[in-house]
């Protein structure tokens, strides 16, 4: 099945406040696709005017917000899920467009797991507790958890709806009001959900805010009408958006790179059967949503002895990659999300190739025919060589595997955890023992085990090291958007008799 | 000996000198993982906290250039240089709101250039 680019406005503004509202300086940027590079829309190049206008519109609605029940906003993320799933195929187009990836991954992956991350945090707040103990016989403390609340959150261009989804429900079901700015590079499911939504929350409980990050998202990170910043990103915006949080106090949650190791243990290849082809299924991964996320399972790590078999396999399953049109659902790998990201991964490419990696499939841009011509497309690339090379350090953002093997278990976790980062990890393995211990060993907050790039909400994912810190898709985010209040309760008639 | 480890091609110098004209005093900061990252980085120069753990590459007109002691471990064998190309990026970079992005061209080190910069101790 094919589709076709969808329609869009000329120009979309920002939403403040429960309305579309024009950015104040009146100024715009272009938005293209990197399928065709053709136009989508234009969207506003906000600053810090507009900033501080969404920050006003949420602190304004943030006392009432806070102060409905958790039935109510329960009710109103589940109003946002279901709004999204009788749309999916809409969201999934403009996602496809927007973005690049192909249509078959928006449709099966982004819109759905969208759907289910609001419903996640819709039921998980209806069933929370707080806390209450009886220190002594006339002592209470009381736990009572209290909203930030106005909470900025900026998000990344690999997952646009996605990310938005894991980000916002958590920081609403705890009582925040959100100012959310999405990556320049795709701001349109962010705005179509706020076309979709805009009568849902009362208004300045959602608000967006588009533009470019020295112009709209330092003012928004940086506001001190501002309780709380949580982004995701690369690493020295995080430390940039730190320092100016400290200048607020202010928490933040940070989510940032990987370079995420994917070990297969000689077991895997000890038959013949459903788990090979699912092992090698999970080491092609690299190539979902054209290596552009931050686990990508870019360092495959494979067992020496059977090395040449399982690679044999490996390049094979990858020259089977198909490369079109990606709104044809046969496609399986789209275009990369822009042109600087295109030039940084054939720039990657040729590093490797100068530092002695051995290319064992792909290596090259992509030429496809016709409007795609003008797409950011990059053959799937395998990189044999070890792992100091920069390929196999540096997070590169694209369908690039760097594949080295090892000797032993001590082999496998120490080259694992030889890299700055600890965001995702992947063991495969017939051995029960190997099961257990070796994911214990990886110095990563999340390691997949016989399985890779699953995200089912209600398993909390989060980084080690220079990955970040706090713990998304789990109820447990939602602490990280609230204070603990504690109330400490005397039932003494008496004195203490210091006075 | 003027060897160097950074060098900039003359798009993207004159950037540098369009953002200085705007801002003033700037840095570079070659950035870590994810997705805009792995990308040479532009500020003001006060902007950004640097401490001892900032190696300084070198200077670009009169920009200095650091990366993180962690990161230049990885790197200490190439030389980079800093060219420009038309793009979008989600970082605070000052080059993004012209529509362009500084990008990084390495190659390995020659062995007059690593003699000169990574001794052998």
């Amino acid at each position: 099945m094919s589709y076709t680019k969808p329609n869009f406005k000329e120009k979309y503004g920002n939403f403040i406040n429960g309305q579309f509202v024009d950015p104040v300086g009146g100024e715009y940027f272009e938005n293209r696709s990197p399928i065709d590079n053709s136009v989508i829309a234009n969207y506003p190049r906000s600053k810090k005017e507009d900033v501080q206008n969404a920050v006003d519109a949420a602190n304004a609605a943030k006392d009432a917000w806070g102060n409905t029940s958790a039935a109510e906003r329960a009710g109103m993320l589940n109003k946002v899920a279901d709004i999204i799933e009788a749309n999916l195929e809409e969201f999934a187009l403009v996602e496809t467009c927007d973005n690049g990836k192909a249509i078959r991954e928006t449709i099966n992956a982004d819109i759905p797991l969208s759907v289910d991350h609001w419903r996640y945090f819709a039921s998980v707040i209806r069933a929370e507790e707080g806390t209450a103990t009886e220190l002594d016989a006339n002592t209470l403390s009381m736990n009572i958890k209290e909203p930030l609340g106005v909470v900025a959150q900026i998000i990344p261009w690999n997952f646009p709806l996605l990310m938005l989804s894991w980000k916002m429900p958590p920081a609403l079901a705890a009582g925040n009001c959100v100012i959310l700015k999405p990556a320049e590079q795709t701001p349109s499911t962010a705005t179509l959900l706020m076309e979709k939504i805009a009568d849902v929350f009362p208004p300045g409980v959602v608000n967006i805010i588009h533009g470019f990050g020295p112009e709209a998202g330092k003012p928004l990170a940086s506001n001190s009408g501002v309780d709380k910043v949580a982004f995701t990103g690369e690493t020295t915006t995080g430390q940039l958006i730190m320092q100016y949080a400290s200048k607020n106090l202010n928490p933040v949650t940070m989510e940032l790179g990987g370079k995420s190791p994917n070990i297969f243990f000689n077991s895997v290849m000890d038959e013949d059967d459903a788990f090979l082809d699912k092992a090698i299924e999970g080491a092609v991964l690299f190539a979902f949503n054209q290596g552009e996320v931050c686990t990508c399972p870019s360092r495959l790590l494979v067992q020496e002895d059977i090395y040449d078999a399982f690679m044999e396999k490996v390049v094979a399953r990858t020259k089977a990659i198909v490369q079109t049109n990606p709104y044809d659902s046969n496609c399986m790998m789209g275009a990369q999300a822009s042109n600087d990201q295109y030039e940084k991964i054939l720039s990657y490419i040729n590093i490797g190739k100068e530092e002695g990696a051995k290319v064992l499939t792909g290596g090259n841009a992509c030429k496809l025919e016709g409007e795609f011509a003008n797409g950011y497309y990059i053959e799937p690339t395998i990189l044999e060589g070890h792992n100091k090379m920069r390929v196999f350090q540096e997070e590169i953002f694209g369908p690039v595997l760097a594949v080295t093997k090892f000797k032993d278990e001590a082999e496998a976790i120490e080259i694992a955890n030889d890299t700055l980062y600890g965001l995702g990890a992947g063991v495969w393995t017939r051995d029960a023992h190997q099961l257990y211990q070796i994911p214990r060993a990886i110095k990563a907050g999340r390691v997949w085990v016989n399985c890779y790039h699953a995200y089912p909400a209600h398993a909390p994912f989060g980084g080690y090291k220079k990955s970040g810190f706090g713990r998304e898709t789990h109820l447990m985010m939602m602490n990280h958007y609230r204070q603990n209040k504690n109330m400490l309760i005397s039932y003494d008639k008496n004195k203490l008799g210091f006075f | 000996m003027s060897l160097q480890r950074v060098a900039i091609t003359d798009e993207a110098k004159k950037i540098v000198q369009q953002l200085k004209e705007a801002h003033g005093e700037l840095i570079f900061h070659q950035s870590g993982g994810c997705c805009d990252g792995s990308a040479p980085m532009i500020f003001e120069k006060e902007d950004m906290y640097l401490d001892e753990s900032d190696i300084l590459l070198g200077n670009l007109e009169d920009v200095n250039y650091y990366m993180n002691e962690d990161q230049f471990e990885y790197w200490k064998h190439t030389h980079l240089t800093i060219d420009i190309t038309e793009g979008r990026g989600s970082s605070f970079s000052l080059e993004i709101p012209l529509g362009v992005r500084f990008i990084i061209k390495s190659r390995l080190l020659t062995d007059e250039e690593a003699a000169f910069f990574n001794p052998k101790t």
